[in-house]
This record gives C-alpha cells, sequence and structure tokens, in this order.
C-alpha cells in the first residue's frame, strides 16, 4: 500500500486527530491529554491579554507551538469582520497564517453562517491565509468553500460540544466523492465509534475537544481517540466487503463430516 | 523637576491612567507581557510587533493585548 500521509496546505501531519484546547480543568491536564492524543495540531483562541493578573499561566508555557501546530480559530466570531480581525491579530502573534474560520451565526446551536464564512474565507485566502473551514454539512456550500480558498472542509458532525455524532452521513459522503480537499469532522463527535464512523466514511481527520475535555477520565479519551482515528482510516482503506442480507458461512462446507 | 503628565487610555476593555511620555513598546515592557506571546492593536489597527517603538501614547487611545487560550 502507498504512503497514507495527512497533507493540509502542503504540510504533512502525522496524526489525523486533531484536538481542541478548550474546556479542560488545567492548562496541564489540557497538555496532557494532547501528548497522550498524538496530536500534532492543536485549535486555540485568542482571547484579551489578563494585564492585571499577570500570574495567570499561559497556554504557550504548557504547549510548545514550536513542537504542535498551533490552529487558531475565530470561536465566538458571530461575522466576517470579527473573524478577520480576529485571524490577523493571531497572524501577528507569531506569523501563524494556517488557521481555522468559523463564523457562527446562531448562539443556540452554534451553527456556522454560511454568508459570512464563504465571504470570508474569500477574503483571507487572497490575503495568503490557509483557511480550513468549520461549515455546515451541505455539499453546494462545500463546493463554494473550495472554490473561494478554503485549503479544508470541517463540516460539522452535530451541534458544537453535543456529543451526538454524525447526523447527516449522507452528506458526508457526497462532500467526500466531490472533493480532493481534506475533509475534516469538526464538531459534534461524543465517543471514540463516532471517529471510527467519521473515518470509514473517508474523512482525512476528526477534530474532537468536548469529547476528550469533559470525559470523567479525559486521557483514557484521549488515548481512544487516538486509536479510533487510526483504526478508521485502515478501517477505510481497507476496502470492506459488500453487505448482504444473507449469511455467508466462514468455514468451507466442502469436506463437511 | 519636569512633572510627568497623566492620560487616560482604553486598555482591553479597561481605563488605564499612564504617564504620558510612553511608546507602544515601553508600556507594554512595563506590564511585563512577553512579546512574543501576543499581538497589539492601537486604535483598531494592527501593529507590528517591530514598529511599536515607534508609537507614542495619546490620550483616549483604545490598545488591544491578545494571545492564545485554550479554545476549539
Amino acid at each position: 500500500m502507498k504512503a497514507d500521509h495527512f497533507l493540509i496546505a502542503k504540510k504533512k501531519f502525522k496524526s489525523r486527530l486533531i484536538v481542541g484546547t478548550g474546556k479542560y480543568k488545567s492548562m496541564s491536564e489540557c497538555a496532557k491529554a494532547i501528548e497522550i492524543s498524538g496530536a500534532d495540531i492543536v485549535t486555540v483562541a485568542v482571547r484579551r491579554v489578563n494585564i492585571s493578573d499577570k500570574k495567570k499561566p499561559l497556554l504557550m508555557d504548557y504547549i510548545n507551538p514550536k513542537k504542535i501546530t498551533y490552529l487558531p480559530n475565530t470561536a465566538g466570531c458571530f461575522n466576517s469582520i470579527e473573524a478577520l480581525r480576529t485571524l490577523r491579530l493571531a497572524r501577528e502573534i507569531g506569523g501563524w497564517k494556517l488557521v481555522k474560520l468559523e463564523v457562527l451565526g446562531d448562539k443556540k446551536n452554534l451553527f456556522p453562517d454560511m454568508i459570512e464564512t464563504l465571504k470570508s474565507t474569500e477574503i483571507l485566502s487572497k490575503e495568503g491565509f490557509k483557511v480550513m473551514v468549520y461549515c455546515t454539512d451541505d455539499p453546494l456550500m462545500a463546493k463554494r468553500l473550495e472554490n473561494v480558498g478554503a485549503c479544508a472542509i470541517m463540516p460539522l458532525a452535530a451541534p458544537i460540544g453535543s456529543g451526538l455524532g454524525i447526523q447527516n452521513q449522507t452528506n458526508i459522503k457526497i462532500i467526500r466523492s466531490q472533493t480532493k480537499l481534506p475533509l475534516i469532522i469538526d464538531a459534534g463527535l461524543g465517543q471514540a465509534s463516532d471517529a471510527v464512523i467519521a473515518m470509514e466514511l473517508g474523512c482525512d481527520g476528526v477534530l474532537v475537544n468536548t469529547a476528550i475535555a469533559k470525559a470523567k477520565k479525559p486521557f483514557e479519551m484521549a488515548k481512544a481517540m487516538k486509536h479510533a482515528v487510526i483504526s478508521g482510516r485502515y478501517s477505510y482503506l481497507s476496502g470492506r466487503i459488500l453487505k448482504s442480507d444473507y449469511a455467508k458461512p466462514s468455514s468451507p462446507l466442502k469436506g463437511l463430516i | 523637576m519636569k512633572k510627568i503628565k497623566k492620560i487616560k487610555i482604553k486598555v482591553n476593555g479597561k481605563i488605564s491612567i499612564i504617564s504620558n511620555d510612553l511608546t507602544l513598546l515601553a508600556y507594554i515592557k512595563k506590564l511585563k507581557i512577553p512579546l512574543n506571546k501576543v499581538a497589539i492593536e492601537l486604535n483598531c489597527e494592527i501593529i507590528d510587533k517591530n514598529e511599536l517603538k515607534n508609537f507614542k501614547i495619546k490620550k483616549n487611545d483604545k490598545i488591544e493585548i491578545v494571545h492564545f487560550i485554550g479554545g476549539g
């Protein structure tokens, strides 16, 4: 079998599991979960520095951006202007050009506003950003994002943090069949089997945050997700058997006594 | 001795009173914020970190200092 590389914007990554760094009890717990997960990309948010409490630990003190790729996101942005401002600031922190765009349109479900997302993707791509885009699982919108320069398509499995798993496998399959861009399931996974399903559908990777950070034992779930992604990928590449409504014996009938 | 005047500015949404002789670079250093871990905006414009010394802080300036935190 030829080498199975995970490439995003021409950069090679070892793990197909991308991990979010939010919602952990502490930064040390977050750092350990990342290490166990084997992820080499983590999402991070851009926020104001607490200038009145400078003793507060900084993310970069726990997760070394020289070893782990930081993927700045625009979580919490509800329009194109906010998202563009956030990612331009992220770039200024230290030259980050590979970013995750997430423009939300609805506070209750945190669904992406695809009009603002499409607009932002086009502007950011023209500015030289490599934009991985959180989006709905709509194949037509996925195609339009690709056309305006997205470097990865990241449809939601289900609402962010819901843990419901993939709600529309058909759409994910259609998006898979129409694009050669990295397809990464982002948001809504709850357990390892959800990640396996995503990978078996042909996705190139998954992004998991809440499912690990809020599991009763985050380190165990980090391990489970790591193996789920590897397992699902091998399963997809193996070429599964056709489904049949009838039994087919596993032992030969010839020579039966 | 020349008396240093104080000015009112807004930093990360909060009012701050500082002396009127500071550049952005001097102010960030005074706050003991590691420059390699932040980005700085002055009046909604991102300032190249190599240029901070060229911006003198003025009355009513709005400064934003941001960094990376945990997020999904």
